[in-house]
């Protein structure tokens, strides 16, 4: 059964007064992330939105051993720790997460993970894709959307982003899961799952970011949940190769519904503002050809 | 053998407030209306969602959750995601805080 | 490893696969590069036979190498590399992490020239080029050294909390045999215990962040006391690299008590009681010198060899020392800081600027690429450099061995 909102642990790693933006999704998913893991964890973080959390020395603002790490170093980082960790008898009970943005995972760190991952090194790799570097001043990144402004794209990206958690199934990994930032049980499962599963576990958590994709902080939980409603984020599981659906777009495959337009959800944007007719059709029809092949995928007998 | 003096390096401990009293870069402050609340009405720890869903860790679980006002940045997912819409984000100067004058200057 | 003492015919590479199996090493990061990869080849089928009981990850690139290292290390294990020119480069962002997270990595360095273009064969240009990285480098003579001097980095990087590089000459030692004699594992392990728990702290009951944003200025901790900077954390890893110069001489009489060989701490002299030129060098360059300087005594030239072991920290005093009244110094580098001159060179003329009884130096570049350089032709360049001294030449240039101008 799912867990639900109430069933949530109130573990409190995260901590108040931190110095992230306001209206943050990375907030929201790292309670519920070091909640699942009871902070029985080591994280490993690289040169990201996720640093600040961190917090500037002496202090830090989670509860949970961190170490911090070169930007394209992060699964590497976390393969060192898991051995160390080995190697010195102290890994009993102790899950290594990586946790990187979708620069720090799908661009400069994509070499370090796709090793690790060949390699079925035993640690969660979790990527938050806020979109684009938004630590730097929103520059574009290999995980930007088509027709989202950027401070390097002006006019709009061009190109469909990379499907990241596709890349990291074609690795045979045990375990590749999406999540999003506005549905924390969603995510709390599965990272729960993922605890209990040994060698590389993949999570790409959608996160909303009220700075870079230009919208009222307010509004992080209910943009993470319309871009699940337009099937451009789709939240499912793969467990050797099956895969199910899960959560909100489980039920919206089931629904039998059609999904939220994509003008909708761009609608809500400033980074899509001067988004072309043209660019959105070819948006629309990129979400419609993904929905399709992971319903079709889904329904597939396990 | 030389006694070596022991190297500095940068190992921080946690603690609330990192970045200061961050309730200070609150422009709108979450004022829960009992009436309204799900868990107040009923008087036992039920919905939560508002709990859930703080980036900030600035409510506490409860009937009804408590926001702290120290760190709380206002951000409004509690008041927009609440299904009862029992949270209002009323500006800080209804409450005192950063008072404008007539002129729209602070005081 | 061996209950007893035994000498048999090793490469370089076998010498420091030798000492990293001695040193019971806990995580072994490993990606091939020429001329180093035999290093982790011999750790692999250890690891594999069961001989060694370490983790050994083959990663995927240097870079990740060397992370690997840095993640096993800041959680507690001993941990080991070696790489080779472009790979040290590709690894440059983690060679600065590492020393500045103060982690005791030992990394070997088959010393290789950098490419463009490419060449796999033996010069010192890459550990030169990161020199500044807050490391300390040993280099090695022989290969009986670089077994010795990369146990003894173990016990100098846990003392210290810094890494360390054992440098030696790719080709000229690592793929070159002679005899080594490997120490029994029991003495070993009283020289070298396990390492000592680390500065780093991992635990869930007492959690910390390690190696957050620093700022430039000092800045309280929660309960209200005064943390360092930046800069604090700076000038406190450049004391640990100063504070080498007495461990470095420490531990390598340690080891002579305990093992029986001892390679001179920071430098090292041959012939050089009276003689009033100095040839100086690092590696396997410099056991040539000893050759060259011999021909030149047999002409009645007293010239010696002053043997550079360690390069950073620069052991100022102790070739200050050395040098003090005699007539000339020439400084033979296998590398290069283009636009200026070699290295060693550089830094020898700055530690003796200004002192009193300093000799003259002078600097040669020699070996580039695995340019065969021979005693002849470096005697030759020490006549040269005597000549131009008795000239009277000043602002001598940098003088290439061996080299074809007209090409």
């Amino acid at each position: 059964m799912p867990t639900k909102i109430l069933d949530l642990p109130d573990s409190g790693f995260v901590l108040p007064g931190n110095r992230a933006c306001a209206g943050c999704g990375i907030g929201i998913a790292l309670r519920q992330v070091t909640a699942a893991l009871e902070g029985r964890m080591v994280m490993t973080v690289p040169a990201s939105c996720l640093t600040v959390f961190g917090g500037m020395y002496p202090i830090s603002s989670v509860g949970v051993p961190w170490v911090n790490v070169a930007f394209p170093s992060t699964a590497a980082a976390a393969s060192g720790i898991a051995a160390g960790l080995r190697a010195t008898g102290r890994d009993d009970g102790m899950t290594v997460l990586a946790m990187a943005g979708d620069g720090g995972t799908a661009d400069i760190g994509i070499q370090a993970l796709s090793g690790a991952a060949e390699r079925n090194e035993d640690f969660i790799y979790l990527c938050y894709d806020n979109e684009a570097y938004m630590n730097t001043g929103t520059q574009r990144s290999g995980m930007t959307p088509q027709g989202a402004r950027t401070t390097t794209t002006w006019a709009g990206k061009r190109e469909n982003p990379k499907d990241m958690p596709r890349i990291m199934e074609a690795h045979g990994i045990p375990y590749v899961a999406t999540a999003s930032a506005a549905f924390p049980t969603d995510l709390f499962d599965k990272v729960v799952k993922a605890k209990g599963i040994r060698g590389l576990r993949y999570i790409h958590m959608n996160t909303p970011c009220p700075s870079g994709w230009g919208f009222d902080p307010k509004d992080t939980v209910r943009l993470g949940k319309l871009a699940v409603e337009t099937g451009l984020v789709v939240l499912y599981e793969v467990e050797e190769g099956v895969l199910r659906l899960t959560g909100r777009s489980a039920a919206l495959a089931r629904s039998g519904k059609p999904r939220t337009p994509v003008a909708e959800y761009v609608a809500t944007q400033t980074r899509f503002r001067s988004m072309a007719p043209e660019t959105l059709n070819a948006v629309q029809a990129w979400a419609d050809t993904r929905w399709e092949h992971f319903v079709r995928r889904d329904a597939e007998p396990s | 053998m030389t006694a070596p003096a022991r190297p500095r390096i940068a190992i921080s401990r946690p603690a609330a407030g990192e970045a200061g009293r961050t309730g200070d870069w609150r422009a709108k402050r979450p004022v829960l209306d009992p009436a309204k609340c799900l868990t107040a009405k009923r008087g036992d720890v039920t919905c939560q969602i508002c709990w859930a869903l703080c980036p900030d860790a600035c409510i506490t679980r409860g009937a009804p959750p408590r926001v702290d006002l120290e760190y709380c940045k206002g951000c409004g997912i509690c008041a927009q995601e609440c299904p009862a819409g029992a949270i209002e984000m009323e500006p800080e100067q209804a409450h005192g805080v950063c008072a404008v004058d007539d002129d729209g200057a602070a005081r | 490893m061996s209950d007893v003492t035994a000498t048999s015919v090793m490469t370089g590479n076998e010498a420091a696969a030798a000492a990293a199996r001695l040193a019971r090493v806990q995580v072994i990061a490993a990606y091939p590069i020429t001329p180093q990869s035999p290093v982790v080849e011999q750790l692999s089928a250890w690891v594999e036979s069961g001989e060694l009981d370490a983790e050994f990850v083959a990663v995927e690139s240097e870079h990740s190498a060397l992370t690997v290292c840095i993640g096993a290390s800041t959680v507690g294990a001993r941990t080991f590399t070696a790489t080779s020119a472009n790979g040290l480069a590709y690894m440059t962002e983690q060679v600065w992490w590492a020393a500045g997270a103060r982690l005791p990595i030992v990394m070997c360095i088959a010393n290789r020239a950098m490419a463009a273009p490419w060449n796999v064969l033996n010069d010192q240009q890459d550990s030169m080029s990161v020199r500044d990285a807050g490391w300390i480098q040993l280099y090695c003579r022989d290969n009986q050294e670089i077994l010795d001097t990369t146990l003894q980095a173990w016990r100098i990087a846990e003392r210290l909390q810094l890494p360390v590089m054992v440098c030696y000459d790719g080709f000229l030692l690592s793929h070159t045999v002679m005899p080594v004699t490997v120490p029994a594992a029991v003495e070993v392990d009283a020289f070298l215990p396990p390492r000592a728990a680390p500065l780093t702290v991992v635990d869930p009951d007492d959690p910390r962040n390690i190696g957050p944003v620093v700022l430039a200025d000092t800045r309280a901790d929660a309960e209200g006391i005064l943390r360092p900077g930046y800069m604090e954390i700076r000038a406190s890893h450049h004391a640990g690299l100063l504070e080498a110069l007495d461990v470095i001489p420490e531990v390598d009489a340690e080891y002579g008590a305990a093992i029986g060989r001892s390679w001179g701490g920071l430098t090292w002299e041959h012939m050089l009681d009276d003689a009033e030129l100095v040839l100086v060098a690092a590696g396997s360059l410099a056991t040539q010198l000893t050759v060259a300087a011999e021909t030149l005594r047999s002409e009645g030239i007293k010239a010696g060899v002053l043997g550079v072991r360690a390069y950073r920290p620069f052991p100022v005093a102790a070739l200050r020392a050395k040098l003090a009244g005699r007539k000339g110094a020439l400084v033979f580098d296998k590398a290069l800081s283009y636009g200026y001159e070699g290295p060693i060179c550089t830094d020898l003329r700055a530690a003796m600027c200004g002192e009193p009884d300093a000799p003259l130096v002078w600097g040669a570049m020699c070996g580039l690429g695995g340019r065969e350089v021979s005693p002849d032709q470096l005697a030759d360049a020490a006549r040269r450099a005597l000549a131009d001294g008795h000239a009277g030449v000043r602002d001598r240039p940098t003088d290439w061995i061996n080299l074809h101008p007209e090409l």
